[in-house]
């Protein structure tokens, strides 16, 4: 719900920046290992922006998958879990480098 | 009014008939009328007579936001505030019943007489905890985020100006009793803290994964209570640093006092490196 009011809250923040009245479409981007679970976003979306500038707006949702730096192998390796281990080498010593992301992307808008 | 982000706190009986920006959360525990008459006027000038909603002038814009980047900003603003006063300030998180508010009123009577202590106590309701706090002798702001499960830096900002922490102290944040959502909410605190009592299953650190990755200490909770328990310590650890190859391990009874100075030598030292840099930082500006 507050990560709701965080979109809605630089939705109207950018209203006056980009110069918009509505917005048609969100587009965010959630990363796999993100903490927000996309289906409770759509679900609070249209109740939190009821009766503001982005009423009715689509949403729009795009996962990026996890990415990491595993030390041991050197190498950019793919995670599904925080706690998953390198697919190479079955370390843990991973930096997570992509994938835990929280963004809005675009917005339609006029 | 609040000097930050001049929201109206408290009171919190204003009317919104002005543009407002709404960077901030009004989950101040209790209840307020709250008008909301935002100034989003749809003026589509000389085509206004013209104009039909088949006919889109829509346009995309790329905003490249990060979600939480209001919190951030308040949660620097926090870090500001605190570098100022040269306090140190960690961000208490476990679930509900780790032990933390106990943790807490023994390290406080311990360290009390070393350096000034304040507490920011977050709950859903009831002011219980900083009670208990203040009976310890420091000084707690105690916040109720009402629906809300987790604090954020706004709330925080607004607990800090109440507070007033002495400078060169510790200040202690305990979030609301949540593995999920305090992961999420950087509060302008040094380091997270993740509270673990061994009545919880070591496996905790694998089902809520973000919480542990995003501390940098784990404490270990009711250590007295292991000989009846069925708790697996090394897996535990194990766990955590599974999540995060970097977390730091302590291990505490708060009730028979067992490994507590390990922690208040965690402590101790931040504390005082915190308070050299804020020393150092005065005399390059005096």
């Amino acid at each position: 719900m507050s990560l709701c009011e965080g979109v809605l809250r630089i939705l109207e923040e950018q209203a006056d920046l980009q110069n918009y009245s509505r917005v048609r479409r969100v587009t965010l981007e959630i990363g796999m290992l993100s903490t927000a679970v996309p289906e409770s976003i759509e679900m609070c979306f249209g109740a939190v922006t009821r009766g503001t500038l982005a009423d009715g707006a689509a949403l729009e949702i795009v996962r990026t998958p996890g990415e990491a730096w595993c030390k041991k192998c050197a190498a950019s390796v793919p995670v599904k879990e925080r706690y998953t281990p390198c697919p190479r080498c079955g370390g843990f010593d991973l930096e997570l480098r992509a994938g835990d992301g929280l963004r809005i992307k675009e917005l339609e808008v006029d | 009014m609040c000097v930050t982000c001049g929201c109206g706190q408290p009171g919190h009986d204003h009317d919104h008939d002005h543009a407002h920006p709404h960077d901030h959360d009004h989950d101040h525990g209790h209840s307020h009328d709250h008008d909301h008459d935002h100034g989003h006027s749809h003026d589509h000038g000389a085509m206004g007579a013209v104009h039909d909603a088949t006919i889109s002038d829509a346009r995309i814009v790329q905003i490249e936001q990060d979600i939480l980047s209001v919190n951030n900003r308040y949660a620097e603003a926090n870090r500001r505030f605190l570098a100022n006063r040269g306090v140190f300030a960690v961000n208490l998180v476990s679930s509900p019943g780790s032990g933390k508010t106990t943790l807490l009123c023994r390290t406080i009577s311990d360290l009390k007489g070393r350096f000034p202590v304040s507490v920011i106590e977050g709950d859903q309701e009831t002011e219980f905890d900083a009670e208990r706090i203040r009976q310890t002798g420091a000084k707690a702001t105690q916040l109720n985020t009402g629906k809300g499960c987790h604090l954020d830096a706004h709330m925080v900002g607004h607990a800090l100006e109440e507070l007033d922490p002495a400078e060169g102290g510790v200040l202690f944040v305990e979030n609301v009793g949540n593995l999920i959502c305090p992961s999420a909410f950087d509060l302008g605190e040094a380091h997270k803290i993740v509270v673990l009592s061994v009545t919880e299953g070591e496996d905790k650190p694998l089902k809520y994964p973000d919480m542990f990755f995003q501390a940098d200490l784990m404490i270990l909770n009711k250590i007295d209570l292991l000989p009846y328990l069925n708790f697996d310590v090394d897996k535990c650890v194990e766990f955590a640093q599974r999540v995060n190859p970097d977390i730091q391990v302590i291990k505490v009874s708060a009730t028979s006092g067992e490994g507590m100075q390990a922690w208040y030598d965690w402590i101790s030292r931040r504390r005082d490196a915190t308070v050299s840099a804020w020393e150092r930082a005065k005399r390059l500006h005096a």
